[in-house]
Formats: C-alpha cells, structure tokens, sequence
C-alpha cells in the first residue's frame, strides 16, 4: 500500500495558523489558558489539547534585518518510529499506510514514549486523575478522514498550498523538484526524506532546518540502538547468566566436597 | 489506694511516630495525585515526563537494593559462608526497596490500575518491557528468598523446607534477573543519543548501570550494618563487612575503565577539559565517588574502622545517586522553550514518605522476625 505524507513548505507558509485552528476544531480541542511571552507563537509547545502548533522564530535575513521562519510543530508520523518501539505494551504502532497510531486502551501511562521522542512531540494529560484515565495525546494523520477518502484538516485549510498530501514518493520527488527550480528559495536539503530512516511529514524551506529547531539526526532509525540490545544483548545475557552462574555453583561445590573429602 | 506509680514507656517510639506521620502525609498527597491527576502534586510536564521519582525512586531504588542479588550470589553459588549472617538483612534491604519502587510507581504512572497490563500486552522491542517484567519476575524471587523468615516465625517448616530445598535456582535467577533489569534500566536512556549530552552518553550505559550496582551492593550492605547496629544497638561484624568491601575497589575499577575507554574510544576526551556542569559532574563522580572510594576500600586500614567503611560506602551511595540522576535528568537537553525542571515539594513528600514507609518495614522485621542470627538451616522455633 502506498505511504501518505505531508509536505511542509516552509516557503509558502505565511504563519496564519489556519492549520493548528483546523485541527483543534476537526479533533474537538478545546483552547488552553496561556500567557503572553511576546511571541505569535501560542501555544508555547504541543500539548494534550494542542496537537498541531506553528512555531514562530525570528532570524537573520542576511541584510541586517530579520524575518520570520515558521515550523510546523506536530508528530512526524516517521517511517520507524522511536515511540513504537519504546512502548512496553505496544499503544504505539505504525500502521503501513503511513500514520503512527495510539490506542487508549492500553497505555499505561509510563510516558517512555515521550522520553524516547526525539521531536519532544508525544504529550500527557497531567490534570486527570485516576478515574478520568489521563492518555497520550498526539497527531493522529487524521487518519478517520483518511478513511473516509479525505485529507487531513490541515491540509484541507491551507490558503497557500503550504501543505500538500500525497504519496510519500511522490511528494519527495516534487519537493526535489521545488528546490532545484528555485534555489534561491529553498536551502537544498528535503528534511524527513532520511533523518532517523525518514519521516512522513517532509520539510523544505528557506532556513536551515537546526535554526528551525528541528533535531539534526543521523539516517538510522534511533531504535536500532536499543533493538540491538532488546534481540541480540538480552539473551545473550539471559542465557550466559544461567549458564556461567551454574557453572560457578557446580565448581565451586566440587571443590567445597573434594576439600571435605581431603579433611576426612 | 495508691499503690504504687508506675512510670510507663510509650509503646510507640517517636521515630515510629514520626516515620507514620511522613507515611500518612504522604498517602494523603497520594489521594491528591488520584484525584487531580499528576500534574497537581508535580512539576512534570510534556518537556519533562520524567522526573524526581524515576530518577531516584526508581533507578536509585533498584541499583541500591542490588545488596540482595550479590549477597546472595556469594553465599550460595560462591560458596562464601562467612557472609550468611548478613544475607537476611541483604535480602530485606532488597525486597523492601523494590516494594518501594512499585509503590512510587503507582503514583508515577498515569494509569497505575494498568500497571499489571505489561503481564497480557507484549512488546518485546521495547526495553521498558524488559524493565518492567524482569522487576515483576525479580520481586516474586525476593519474595520468596524473604519467606522463610516468615515460615520459621510461625513455625511453618513443610514450606521453609520448600523454600530451602529452591534456593540455588533461586539465587540465579535472582542473580539472571538482577544483571538484566540492572543494565536494561541503563539501555533506556540509549534511545536518546541526540538528547543526551555527549560526555554522559554511550551504548554502553547498560554495562555502566549493572558495574555502579554491583559495586554499590556491598556498600549498601555496609549502610545498612552500620545503621542497623547502631538502632537495634547489635555488634558490627566488622571482619565480615571488611571481606566485603575487599571486593569493591575492583568492581570500582573496571567502572572507571569503562567510562574513560569509552570517551577514548570514541574521541571525546577533549570533552572533558571543557568546564560545563556535564563535565563538572563527570569529574566529580570520577575522582570524588570512584576513584576515591577505590583507594579507601583497597586499604585495610579503612576495612577496620568501622567509622571509615561507612563513609566510604556513603561515597559510592552517592557515586549512584549521581551518575544516575547525570543521565537521566541533569544531563537531559530540553527544547528550548522548555520550562526547567525541579521537583514540586509534593514530589518529595512522595518520595520521602515511600522511604519512611520502607525504613519502618525494615524496624517491623527486625523486630518481629528472625532477622538477625537465625542460620537457614537451623530448625525453626529455637
């Protein structure tokens, strides 16, 4: 089945915040209490009723002035995603058409997956008690509009055609092709194309992507770290343990009955 | 008629007064944190999920209870009798501190009435699951090495025979299990090669985390002698808790080895002549908790005092403390519009009041139980 994934055009984007808007209205998030810390940018980060955020920085535009530079804050619904294999009960999985899902059912809250994370994107529900089971909360690919034959509200609000929808191929062979049409637009990088093994949401634009606070990652996956030591270290471990500890107690007994032997 | 005044002793001390007072406030913060959720008796938050309790009630709580599997490794599969007298103590050092660690763990997780969920949903990827099955498997073992001081109080000798009669298989499954959450709960924080600053992060902090517990048993072993004979006003083996520590400074050692080869090998030594609190902490472990530690234990003067063994143990308690909270809390980068972290006071009261509750457990044993000079195999009721 074909891979979706969004294209983010940092180029295009003009910060209205017409996405982050449509998401809490499609997801029905109620707004949150903030306070002015001199920024466009509100929310200050993603949280369990913000799922999609702008994020509004100012930098250099190379003739003593400044310009704006937008990042879309959300999940990157990535290709192998740390979360998934960081839940111990499996809520986190990757479907194959693209989206990283979460099942509410199962989460017993250890919050790993958001320790794990290396786009600080999984948040909590810190207010519920116990009776009121407190989830993770996430982007979820508007995956039910998915499968209703749309695209996801963001997408669908977009005025600049900032965001795009489609194939996740497809739509790396045309950020390819935006870049080399206009170079002078764009630095020349297609972020999520292969950071952590690749992403599903893929970015490009006139800033170079650290300056946007995007991680700078390497092209494994980040799990493979860990899965290493989950298939290969720990039965390795398990089972030399078993056997040396074994061994040791045969010996060292053999050795306890030889010596009484030699007493008597 | 007066016949005569009898001045009476409180039946209950005031430490025991005191430690129920920190249990009570802390089962009240408790109900708090059910009600309202975490984020009312806690300053964690989406930039930092984690915090004081899994810094120190859970990684510092499982690598000092690691007395337990060590104690029990040397008496049974080492052979090295002498050190019996100090097992059941070792055992219920570590018994208690993982009971502590599930309670703290019921108030940490988000859905603490989930948290036997681990038991039907399977992710063998994930580390945590490793965590969490190999501490629920490690604290039925402990259970069951504790029973016996249970089975000879009551007399109950067809199921202490049992007990006996298991107790090899036991010590190395202790001993498998200990070794593999131990590590585990270092390859946790191997996910995180970008958020982890460079000097504290590698892929061996599995091998680190097990090195730090193994040398910190006996310490722990040396903390709990020296504060059990002081209260319960017993006599310290000193010659016993010398051979002990004899085996520290090599445990201490390889440690070292491993963390400057590590950095070596990966060319980032230079790191460490930068001042910044990640090295700073570095070198303070090092030289402070590591290698000063090693040279004390390694002399037999130190092994003598009683004064001595106990501070140096209390150098490598801290030398867990530190490297444990070094990474998975100090050493951590946060985005940049993170809100810094420091645990809320409730936090504290949290984790104050679950060692309180774990120290009047250990009084509760050491006073009802045959904790002290009872041999294994001696007969019940004696």
């Amino acid at each position: 089945m074909a891979k979706v994934a969004i294209l983010f055009d940092a180029f295009r984007c003009t910060g209205c915040r017409g996405c982050q808007v449509a998401c809490k209205q499609w997801n029905d998030l109620p707004a949150e209490v903030t306070h002015n810390t001199g920024s466009y940018q509100n929310p200050p980060r993603v949280s369990a009723n913000t799922w999609l955020l702008m994020e509004f920085r100012e930098v250099d535009d190379g003739d003593g002035g400044g310009r704006w530079a937008f990042r879309r804050y959300a999940c990157m619904h990535c290709v192998h995603p740390a979360c998934v294999s960081a839940c111990p009960v499996g809520a986190l999985h990757k479907t194959e058409e693209g989206p990283v899902l979460y099942h509410s059912d199962r989460c017993i809250g250890c919050r790993y997956c958001m320790i794990a994370c290396p786009f600080d994107v999984p948040t909590f529900q810190w207010n519920k008690g116990l009776f009121e089971g407190p989830v993770i909360k996430k982007c979820t690919f508007c995956s039910d509009r998915l499968s209703a034959g749309l695209d996801p509200a963001c997408v669908h609000t977009c005025p600049t055609g900032a965001l795009k929808f489609g194939e996740r191929d497809e739509l790396i062979a045309t950020a390819e092709a935006r870049i080399r049409e206009h170079p002078e637009r764009y630095v020349d990088h297609v972020y999520g194309k292969e950071e952590a093994g690749g992403t599903s949401l893929l970015y490009i634009g006139p800033v170079p992507f650290t300056e946007l606070g995007m991680p700078q990652l390497g092209p494994e996956p980040i799990q493979e770290k860990t899965e290493g030591i989950m298939t290969k270290a720990t039965p390795a471990v398990l089972v030399g343990m078993l056997v040396g500890l074994s061994g040791i107690y045969w010996v060292v007994k053999r050795r306890q009955e030889m010596m009484g032997k030699n007493r008597g | 008629m007066i016949r005569g005044i009898t001045l009476r002793r409180p039946p209950i001390s005031p430490a025991v007064v005191v430690l129920l007072g920190l249990m009570a406030i802390g089962f009240v913060v408790a109900m708090i944190r059910y009600a309202n959720g975490i984020g009312a008796i806690s300053n964690l938050n989406d930039s930092t999920g984690w915090g004081l309790w899994i810094s120190f009630d859970l990684l510092c709580g499982v690598a000092l209870a690691s007395g337990a599997f060590i104690t029990a490794s040397m008496v049974y599969l080492f052979g090295q009798e002498r050190y019996r007298s100090v097992l059941r103590p070792a055992i219920l050092t570590g018994f208690l501190g993982y009971l502590m660690v599930i309670v703290a763990l019921l108030v940490d997780l988000g859905r603490p009435e989930r948290i036997w969920y681990l038991i039907i949903f399977w992710n063998y990827h994930s580390v945590m699951f490793e965590v969490g099955w190999c501490v629920m498997l490690y604290t039925f073992v402990l259970a069951l090495e504790f029973s016996p001081l249970v089975f000879e109080r009551f007399g109950l000798e067809a199921p202490r025979r049992l007990i006996h009669a298991l107790i090899i298989p036991l010590a190395i499954a202790g001993a498998t299990l200990s070794t593999l959450h131990q590590s585990s709960l270092g390859s946790l924080y191997t996910i995180l090669p970008d958020q982890l600053n460079k000097i504290w992060y590698t892929p061996l902090l599995p091998l680190m985390f097990w090195l730090t517990a193994v040398a910190v048993g006996p310490a722990m072993v040396i903390v709990e002698s020296s504060i059990s004979s002081r209260v319960f006003r017993r006599g310290l083996e000193l010659d016993i808790l010398g051979g002990l520590a004899r085996v520290i400074p090599f445990v201490l050692a390889a440690y070292a080895a491993v963390k400057i080869g590590d950095l070596a090998g990966s060319g980032e030594l230079d790191l460490l002549t930068k001042w910044n609190l990640a090295s700073g902490l570095w070198w303070l472990e090092m030289i402070g908790f590591v290698l000063l530690p090693m040279v004390l234990f390694s002399l037999s003067a130190v092994r003598r005092s009683s004064t001595w063994l106990l501070f140096s143990a209390l150098l490598v308690v801290s030398e867990v403390v530190l490297s444990r909270f070094a990474v998975s809390l100090i050493n951590l980068s946060r985005p940049e519009f993170a809100v810094r972290y420091w645990p809320h006071p409730l936090e504290f009261a949290i984790t104050i009041s679950v060692i309180s509750a774990g120290v009047l457990a250990y009084g509760l044993v050491a006073r009802y139980l045959p904790l002290f000079g009872e041999h294994a195999t001696e007969p019940a009721g004696k």
